[in-house]
């Protein structure tokens, strides 16, 4: 009897820690997004987004931040097309051209894990070591080359860990019907469209929040950059750089900014949810 | 007509084999670019001396690293003591116990946490975590502090490694087959009998694996710890210290570094260092987690 109680007093004394540990987690969500929120809305008004910073960004009380809009727009947009079209054949070919126990594939997939885990600062570094090697100065072009790098393990490992699901049979089927491995592509392509889906929203919501990659390499700058070789602002150093001056404006102008940076990512982490659950019900 | 589908289907072959190749090669061409670029305060000091001189004053030529190496050891630390019990009860919670329901809210709060950028938990810690330090934890050990400390970093970080950590861990217990659970919940033992002795007996080495992948997340993260940091250099003494992470280093001095070249050299050391620690850790934790993976899958 004595065992059995205290067998029963640990199942509880564990049990309500675990729910401690879920509320602390939720607390937590709701702190930083009541946060973001709550001083981003008050901030909020249509010249933010609307208008380029008047005076300078960080000391000018006049305009928003479009240039910082537009700036990560186009170096989310770039990169992730670029980053899907190295992808999707890398995850191919790992996939459909290589056999399944391959050492080459093993390889990969452990560099792809490793060039995950490297932090955007060393990105940042290595991208910035690039452009000198080239003579570029900090421009859109280099920001769209690192954050492209930055992405492509986040889209390999998400749409393999897709395809790797992907039953044998029906690549068997397609060779079977005299299909070449190329052709299979079609077959797999629509079948790995969710995976693709969710790979490339993970990709955005990953391009458009990094911070530590794009200050070396695409600067930060008060317009909106008219070719490739100017400096491009991005939402993310906006909230970083204007959150420092000591003009309530300007501070007020990084609150609204981290709203909207909070809105994509909100918006982008819901979809790809709502993405998975959806198609992963009717796929073969 | 035949021929043509084959030469397609080889040229594919090779432009994809090229495409795979050329991004695994990226590991070694980072490597190689960041050892080039550091090689000249590597030529001019021995690492032994880099690593562990405190001096840093790049003006006369001096690189000591361990004012930054010390605050990144004791921000990550922070960072893993706290978020590695919340994380592992969650995950048990969410393998173990949970039912659908609850499922359904915890996993997109995740989600959540996983999405923000860094620099969004960057404002959060500069408005929530740094006065909370300044006004209610800091006054019982000293008289005055700004709040912006190793416990802020330490927080910050925490909250940003606990979606990581926690679906880790989920991935790890999840490859236990249930018919172990059933025989020991079958012997009479409660549920957290059966995770303490079945469970985390089984899996330990993918629970360290784990931690090691989020120690190295933790370790590289810049623009949140260096909002809430302090950014002053020396070793710090205590948790309600400031410190200067590596990663911080060298986001703040990007601008100022060209001028001189040995200066260059070292903040491009700082990003050698970090690449080797994480490069090392990942390999080795990826592994561990490749091998569970497939042990338990099989028996």
């Amino acid at each position: 009897m004595k065992i059995t109680s205290k067998k029963k007093v640990r199942e509880i004394v564990a049990k309500s820690f675990m729910w401690m540990a879920m509320f602390v987690v939720f607390g937590l969500v709701i702190s930083v997004i009541w946060t973001v929120f709550s001083k981003g809305v008050k901030a909020m008004s249509w010249d933010m987004v609307s208008k380029l910073p008047g005076g300078g960004f960080y000391i000018g009380k006049e305009g928003g931040f479009l240039n910082a809009i537009v700036g990560s727009l186009y170096i989310v947009g770039a990169s992730t097309a670029l980053g899907l079209i190295v992808s999707i054949p890398v995850v191919f070919f790992l996939n459909v051209y290589l056999q399944r126990d391959s050492k080459l594939a093993y390889a990969a997939r452990m560099a792809f894990d490793v060039l995950f885990g490297v932090p955007s600062i060393v990105y940042g570094a290595f991208g910035f070591t690039i452009m000198i090697y080239f003579g570029l100065r900090t421009s859109l072009l280099g920001g769209i080359i690192v954050i492209t790098l930055l992405i492509i393990p986040i889209f390999i490992r998400t749409m393999d860990e897709a395809t790797r699901n992907l039953p044998r049979d029906i690549l068997d089927a397609s060779f079977a019907l005299g299909a070449t491995r190329w052709e299979t592509l079609k077959v797999v392509l629509r079948q790995i469209a969710p995976g693709i889906a969710t790979a490339t929203l993970l990709s955005v919501g990953r391009a458009i929040g990094d911070a530590a990659s794009v200050m070396f390499t695409a600067g930060y700058t008060d317009s909106i950059p008219t070719s490739l070789s100017q400096p491009a602002a991005t939402l993310p150093l906006a909230v970083f750089f204007q959150l420092q001056s000591p003009i309530p404006e300007v501070v007020d102008r990084a609150y609204a900014a981290a709203l909207v940076l909070t809105v994509i990512v909100l918006i982008l982490s819901i979809a790809g949810r709502f993405i998975t659950n959806r198609f992963s019900k009717n796929k073969v | 007509m035949q021929k043509s589908r084959i030469i397609k289907d080889k040229t594919a072959q090779a432009i994809m084999f090229g495409l795979t190749i050329v991004s695994i090669l990226m590991v070694v061409v980072m490597f190689v670019g960041l050892y080039l670029k550091s090689a000249p305060v590597l030529e001019d000091r021995s690492l032994w001396g880099l690593l562990t001189s405190s001096e840093w004053k790049p003006m006369k030529g001096e690189f000591g690293f361990s004012p930054f190496v010390a605050g990144t050891l004791w921000v990550t630390f922070v960072a893993i003591f706290l978020a590695l019990p919340i994380s592992l009860l969650t995950a048990v919670f969410l393998t173990e116990y949970a039912k659908s329901y609850v499922k359904k809210f915890v996993f997109p709060a995740l989600d959540i946490l996983a999405a923000l950028p860094s620099v969004i938990y960057g404002v959060w810690g500069v408005l929530v975590i740094v006065p909370w330090i300044s006004k209610h934890i800091a006054p019982h050990f000293m008289d005055f502090s700004t709040g912006y400390t190793v416990l802020a970093a330490g927080i910050v970080l925490g909250v940003m490694v606990i979606p990581l950590l926690v679906s880790l861990f989920i991935e790890v217990f999840s490859s236990v087959p249930l018919e172990l659970r059933e025989s020991s919940l079958a012997l009479g033992a409660t549920r957290w009998q059966t995770t303490k002795k079945v469970l985390f007996r089984r899996t330990y080495p993918g629970i360290i694996a784990a931690t090691v992948l989020a120690i190295s997340r933790a370790m590289g993260e810049t623009i949140a710890v260096l909002m809430v940091c302090g950014c002053v250099i020396g070793i710090p003494n205590g948790f309600l210290d400031p410190c200067y992470p590596i990663p911080a280093l060298i986001a703040n001095n990007y601008g100022e570094m060209l001028s001189m070249p040995m200066y260059e050299a070292a903040l491009m050391f700082a990003a050698l260092i970090l690449f080797l620690v994480v490069l090392v850790f990942n390999l080795i934790s990826r592994i561990v987690l490749y091998r569970l993976e497939k042990r338990l899958g099989n028996s």
